[in-house]
């Protein structure tokens, strides 16, 4: 059964307004929906970055659930030892049983400086999920380039300048890696897709044992878009495929949605003013590298999944 | 065959892991580091061999060992760990968090130099580097006493008035691979001297759901800080409670400060840990020589007993205390410096120098002790020691 | 913008400290030996008493004649500022709303939410 908006609407806000991320933010928007779609008692915990700052400032807190922040590059494994906690409890019959853990954290706490203690926990098969709230560079301190920005994109340390057109590196495939680690459920999800995002979410609660979500999370100050434009801009990403929807459930490659016509990237980088200098001189290399990688990735994507190859 | 209960002859780390099982810690990140691995490899043994019910969590690294157990302290579970010079390098960050929030965590170091060059053995370069962090410290001069302060530490974090970390101390290889003779309760002895431990607060109460780590901005923060510092200057009188109770129990009490025939010393050797076996030796040797010398041994390092430090040194007409380890620039090593700045607000402060020993393991033997407190007694005589650090057991002359 | 209007927006406005205080164990005026142990915060939510409408330069005006209730505005608001009642949109919670209009950009109905200058005091 196709999950309704409606229903999605009797479940309890979990993150009270008058936080305070920026006007627009789409990873608040995302850790929204992902709670949205949460059917059971959980405990939460985020690593250090704006979802964590913009939410917490003390005395205020945003968070309906339990929640802790410790550090940057360990959510994995403070979430590790809430479950444990949390089983040890559910044992006793403190708590009821079906309680969660989930961790969120950003691209530089999940693709960077959290990366070890992500696998670590993956491959200890602690049951939580994990959510990435992917907004391609570090955007709490200000725009640093990541391992998830992409090629080209300008940044506050990869600048456009008279010799550089942004960042020199692709991005790392996290969701790939988080794969590599066979644990029960992995995707990618947009918040444009709420659908699909809450879809999942469902799923991911339901395994025992790891999941893992990545979820594009468009951020009009570090892409440099008009902030009402967020979840346009996080379709468009899906459309041209430089993120599609997909997951890898017990090892089984779904894709989720499969756009009727795949539109260039350079539509999607246009209206980003991360990319402006790629459409002035000398940036055309560049532009053909991006597509080019995308449509590889797209066509290797199409395979796993057992579908057809691109047909345009 | 080791008996359960009575007199045994362990190693230290033995102890140390029986403590860890005997508290019955519900969640335990271990990892392994030189010389503490044999602690966690024998406690992963009690979990395997169903005598210890633990969740025991296997993490990728320290950093992850206390973050795992900060997760599950926060979450109202018994939460500990184990660590070693690097390993507790890689905590450091999680250190200053664990003791912020106030979480009642545990954890046993089995204490070993912080290089580099790398090094495996014992001296207190790594303790040392956490003495700030808002941790309660307890230093073990025996096997015994790493196993009494690996029980009592439990009751002095969760105690209600204290709700701080602990971080009991005991020297790697001289005491956590040595064997030696000591007491050991009964597993339902200790149960019910540490008893259960559940929050009314914590991050399994759903129905007042509450957040950990908040960023706390200048308007609350100091506040915030200030009442930490001041459950750590409460809590010596919980830990000597703590240790009333344990003394019942056990026969054995510890105070924070140990005094050995200072009553009428004239000098006074001040250390640390395992080396204050070796020191007594040489003060019994010294004191058929009629060098009026004895000693006190700091057991609880934070909070420093400063004004029990100050009171016990006032009357002696030299002090050396000794450090294993170093504080690069600083004055004085941190022992040293923590103990004339307790005399300086005191009512008397007798000259005072350092004597740096045991950097990395390097053995101090009673004729090394000789040796300092000889250099002692003339500083008692000319009341001007030679030098404000001195090192004890280089290769070679000091100079 | 009025005097008032920026009164409004200080995080530690007269009304929010009222309003902590009876929404907590603790209270704002609270001395430090006082607070909540390790700078948590006891209970959840509590942003809630924090007003962010002040960063708004333009409001979406909701229409309920022309709405849908497709709830779309509902889902991909970030400040959980859209208000329902038995899942039917019912206006906007303008204390929380930042005014970043996703909600006008992503309406199907163009007219149900429309972002105007906000010219309105808040509410205190």
């Amino acid at each position: 059964m196709a999950i309704k908006l409606r229903e999605l609407t009797q479940t309890p806000e979990l993150i009270a307004g008058g936080h305070r991320a920026c006007a627009g933010c789409l990873g608040v928007n995302a850790v929204r929906q992902v709670l949205h779609a949460v059917d059971r008692p959980v405990v939460t915990t985020s690593a250090t970055g704006c979802l964590e700052v913009t939410t917490t400032i003390y005395p205020y807190t945003a968070w309906q659930t339990p929640f802790i922040h410790s550090a940057f590059e360990n959510v994995a494994a403070t979430a590790s030892g809430i479950e444990r906690a949390l089983k040890v409890l559910g044992d006793e019959g403190a708590i009821p049983r079906k309680v969660k853990t989930i961790a969120f954290a950003g691209d530089g706490g999940t693709y960077d400086i959290g990366l070890q203690a992500l696998s670590g926990a993956l491959e200890r098969g602690h049951d939580f999920l994990y959510v990435c709230y992917n907004n391609e560079a570090y955007m709490n301190t200000g725009i640093q380039r990541s391992g998830a920005t992409p090629y080209g994109a300008s940044t506050t340390t990869s600048p456009a300048g008279r010799r550089s057109l942004g960042k020199t590196q692709r991005p790392k495939n996290m969701t790939d890696i988080v794969v590599a680690h066979s644990v029960p459920y992995v995707a990618q999800a947009s918040p444009h897709s709420w659908r699909d995002l809450a879809t999942k979410v469902k799923k991911a609660m339901d395994k025992e044992g790891p999941a893992f979500i990545n979820i594009l999370a468009p951020c009009h100050r570090g892409w440099r878009y008009p902030m009402e434009e967020g979840i346009n801009i996080s379709k468009m990403a899906v459309d041209t495929c430089v993120w599609p929807l997909f997951e890898v459930d017990e090892g089984e490659w779904n894709l989720s949605y499969r756009p009727r016509r795949k539109p260039d990237v350079a539509d999607w980088l246009k209206r980003q003013r991360r990319f402006d200098h790629l459409f002035k001189n000398g940036g055309g290399p560049v532009l053909d590298t991006i597509q080019d990688t995308v449509d590889e990735d797209w066509a290797k994507l199409l395979e796993r999944c057992g579908e057809p190859p691109k047909t345009d | 065959m080791r008996p359960d209960t009575g007199r045994v002859a362990m190693t230290g780390n033995e102890p140390g892991a029986l403590a860890m099982k005997q508290v019955r810690p519900d969640v335990v990140a271990g990892y392994p580091i030189t010389p503490q691995t044999e602690l966690m490899q024998q406690f992963a043994q009690y979990v395997a061999d169903g005598e210890s019910e633990t969740e025991l969590i296997l993490v990728e690294s320290e950093h992850s060992a206390m973050s795992a157990v900060i997760g599950a302290s926060a979450t109202g579970v018994r939460a500990m760990t184990a660590t070693s010079a690097n390993g507790l390098a890689l905590m450091w960050e999680m250190l200053y968090i664990a003791a912020g929030y106030r979480l009642p965590i545990s954890t046993m170091l089995v204490s070993r130099s912080l290089g580099g060059p790398i090094n495996i053995h014992c001296d207190h370069s790594d303790a040392m580097g956490m003495r700030d962090t808002g941790w309660i410290m307890l230093f073990a001069e025996t096997a015994q006493e790493a196993y009494d302060n690996g029980i009592m530490a439990t009751r002095i974090a969760e105690h209600d008035q204290v709700r701080l970390p602990v971080m009991t101390v005991q020297d790697g290889f001289i005491t956590s691979h040595t064997t030696q003779v000591l007491s050991i309760l009964t597993d339902e002895q200790v149960s019910e001297f540490v008893g259960i431990y559940r929050p009314k607060k914590s991050l399994s109460n759903f129905d007042q759901p509450m957040t950990y780590g908040a960023i706390v901005l200048p308007d609350f923060y100091m506040d915030v800080k200030r009442q930490q510092a001041e459950a750590m200057d409460n809590s010596p009188r919980f830990v000597e409670q703590v240790a009333d109770e344990y003394a019942e129990l056990t026969g054995r009490r510890h105070e924070a400060l140990e005094s050995y025939r200072l009553d009428d010393a004239q000098v006074a050797l001040v250390v640390l840990g395992s080396a204050a076996g070796t020191a007594k030796d040489a003060i019994d040797i010294m004191r058929e020589r009629a060098i009026a010398v004895g000693l006190l041994k700091v057991r609880m390092f934070r909070p420093f007993p400063r004004v029990e430090v100050a009171e016990a040194l006032s009357r002696t007409r030299a002090i050396c205390v000794l450090d294993r380890s170093l504080a690069m620039g600083a004055p004085m090593g941190p022992l040293a410096a923590d103990v004339a700045a307790s005399l300086v607000t005191g009512r008397r402060a007798p000259p005072l120098y350092n004597a740096v020993y045991g950097l990395g393991g390097r053995d101090i033997t009673i004729a090394d002790f000789e040796g300092v407190i000889e250099e002692a007694a003339e500083v008692a005589q000319t009341g001007a020691p030679k030098a404000t650090v001195r090192y004890v057991g280089l290769r070679g002359n000091e100079e | 913008m009025t005097v008032e209007r920026q009164h409004a927006i200080q995080p530690y406005a007269p009304a929010v400290q009222r309003e902590i205080h009876k929404a907590g164990e603790w209270h704002w005026e609270d001395r430090w030996r006082d607070l909540p142990a390790g700078g948590t915060v006891p209970q959840g939510g509590t942003s809630e008493n924090y007003v962010t409408g002040g960063w708004r330069s333009d409001k979406p005006i909701f229409d309920a004649v022309t709405c849908t209730h497709c709830l779309l505005c509902w889902v991909f608001c970030p400040d959980s500022a859209i208000d329902l009642d038995d899942g039917k949109v019912t206006g906007v919670a303008y204390d929380h709303c930042k005014g970043c209009g996703i909600c006008a950009y992503e309406c199907p109905k163009q007219d149900a939410m429309v972002m105007a200058p906000d010219t309105q005091e808040l509410p205190q």
